[in-house]
């Protein structure tokens, strides 16, 4: 599919998929693009003639045909860059510090925080290695990031503390700039990990639900009591302490929840800012999404992009992460074909030192990579993973969405579909759902001269 | 002035083929559980 046309909120729109342009249509270009395939006027013509006058059809050609010299319409199709290398560098590391958590959250894949196995916490040994592992293997790369996550990576600062002296000092030796990050529930947050936080740099995302009964239900301690108090309690006394920057909040929704909107804007009633929600991804349990909630949930994403804007004129918007397109200076395709990296140019590393593909696919053993001890073993899983992009998988290619989405979650595709190359449908069907969101908003703030 | 159509963004994804790929852009999960990130939401690093 090489254009995708479509209309929300009042807005007919048109995207480009091979070049990125994005157009607003009024009805007659909108009911044109239905039959225009960049050749075929006089198809055009004969279908739209007992609708629109001849003048105006042939102007509306016209000005397609003028879009499409500029390759603003129907571009030609992408191939792979030859900047695309096979040899991935790595990019980024998720350090599981701490295989253990103080919650115990209805939906968590990582079975109440020890991912199927013993309770562990990650020895500071392990964490220097991955550090050295991930400098090894970034080549050129100035930037390397760690996210420090869990399980609830706070039931192991000793580790979190020490890996960031050691970075620091590594960083000196080598010239390489670490960023670091860290998601954390919000339950331990206290005044001396803050300080810590901020000094340190460290960007922070914070776990919450939204609405206190929504949250609570789904995020309990475990005694089955609700943690919304600590949580906003914690977060908020992080987030005044940055002046409301380097965070972000964010959410699951679920079955229980498909009014999913009223979440995100309690979160900003609460006084954050930056925010996300995310369809919990579950099989077969009571709070499972299925396509029997797809209109309900689409719906609910166009209340979202409504207040979104609505707030945003008001003054008091807020940042929704999946509405944050970037239309003019978007990454290259080199990136929007490697996606999120994950078993090529991302890895995630348990407290023994196992490296996985990803955080979500720690605990499916037979996707173990290697360890961060001896490095790569298994250089036929990275390679599968840095070949699984969207331009190789036979739904992707056809997908309007694929150079946005970049191909979905290899998690969940291998979850529900056994293989990484096959993509999770629900998600995808959410994916190109925010996306129209995003593009309409996109071009309200454009029309406005707003769009950053 | 086009009449019936307006552009929103003059891009040329096609242009990045040459000179992108330098790498330095972030990773970026979209899974529920990380800060949850499609790429096309991505600034590029350069
Ligand atoms: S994963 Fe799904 S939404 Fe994403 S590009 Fe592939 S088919 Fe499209
Ligand atoms: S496979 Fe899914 S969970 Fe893993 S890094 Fe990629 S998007 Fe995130």
């Amino acid at each position: 599919m090489d254009i995708h046309r479509f209309f929300i909120n009042g807005l007919y729109l048109v995207l480009d998929v091979n070049s990125g342009a994005l157009h607003v249509l009024d009805k007659p270009a909108y009911d044109a693009l239905g039959v225009f395939d960049g050749t075929n006027d006089v198809e055009v013509i004969n279908t739209l003639d007992n609708c629109y006058d001849a003048a105006t059809i042939e102007e509306v050609l016209n000005e397609l045909r003028d879009l499409k010299e500029q390759g603003l319409l129907f571009a030609p199709a992408i191939n792979t860059p030859i900047s695309f290398s096979d040899k991935p560098l790595v990019k980024s590391l998720c350090l599981h510090v701490a295989h253990d958590c103080n919650l115990r959250c209805g939906y968590c894949f990582a079975g109440t925080g020890d991912f199927g196995h013993d309770r562990a916490l990650m020895p500071k040994a392990v964490a220097e290695q991955a550090v050295d592992f991930i400098i090894a293997n970034s080549g050129a790369r100035k930037n390397c990031e760690l996210d420090f996550f869990g399980g609830e990576p706070l039931l192991n600062m000793e580790t979190v503390r020490h890996t960031v002296n050691y970075v620091r000092r590594r960083e000196a030796e080598t010239g390489k700039v670490f960023k670091l990050t860290l998601t954390t529930n919000a339950v331990l947050l206290d005044t001396d990990i803050i300080d810590f936080l901020n000094r340190e740099n460290i960007s922070v995302v914070l776990s919450m639900d939204g609405r206190n009964e929504v949250h609570d239900s789904m995020r309990p301690y475990a005694d089955g009591s609700g943690s919304y108090a600590d949580v906003v309690a914690g977060a908020r006394q992080l987030v005044e302490s940055r002046n409301n920057q380097s965070y972000y909040m964010r959410g699951t929704f679920t079955a229980y929840n498909l009014d999913f909107a009223a979440d995100v804007i309690a979160m900003a009633e609460q006084g954050f800012s930056q925010l996300s929600v995310e369809p919990v991804i579950a099989k077969e349990e009571d709070y499972a999404l299925s396509e029997a909630h797809l209109p309900a949930i689409f719906a609910e994403y166009e209340v979202l992009a409504k207040e979104y804007l609505e707030r945003r004129n008001a003054g008091r918007g807020f940042e929704f992460f999946h509405f944050n397109l970037n239309l003019t200076n978007g990454p290259c395709v080199a990136k929007r074909l490697s996606g999120c990296g994950a078993g090529h140019e991302y890895f995630a590393v348990t407290p023994e030192g196992d490296l996985y593909p990803c955080h979500q696919f720690v605990g499916r053993e037979k996707y173990i990579v290697g360890n961060v001890s001896g490095g790569i073993k298994r250089s036929d899983i990275v390679k599968q993973f840095r070949q699984s992009h969207v331009l190789n998988k036979s739904e992707c290619r056809e997908c309007w969405a694929r150079f946005y989405c970049s191909g979905g979650c290899h998690a969940n595709a291998e979850l529900f579909n056994a293989s990484i190359d096959k993509p999770y449908k629900l998600g995808c069907e959410l994916q190109k759902k925010r996306l129209e969101c995003a593009l309409m908003i996109q071009a309200y703030l454009v029309q406005k001269g707003e769009a950053d | 002035m086009a009449k019936h159509i307006t552009t929103i963004n003059k891009v040329s994804l096609q242009k990045t083929l040459q000179t992108g790929g330098c790498g330095e852009c972030q990773a970026s999960c979209q899974s529920a559980c990380k800060t949850s990130c499609t790429v096309g939401n991505q600034v590029c690093a350069k």
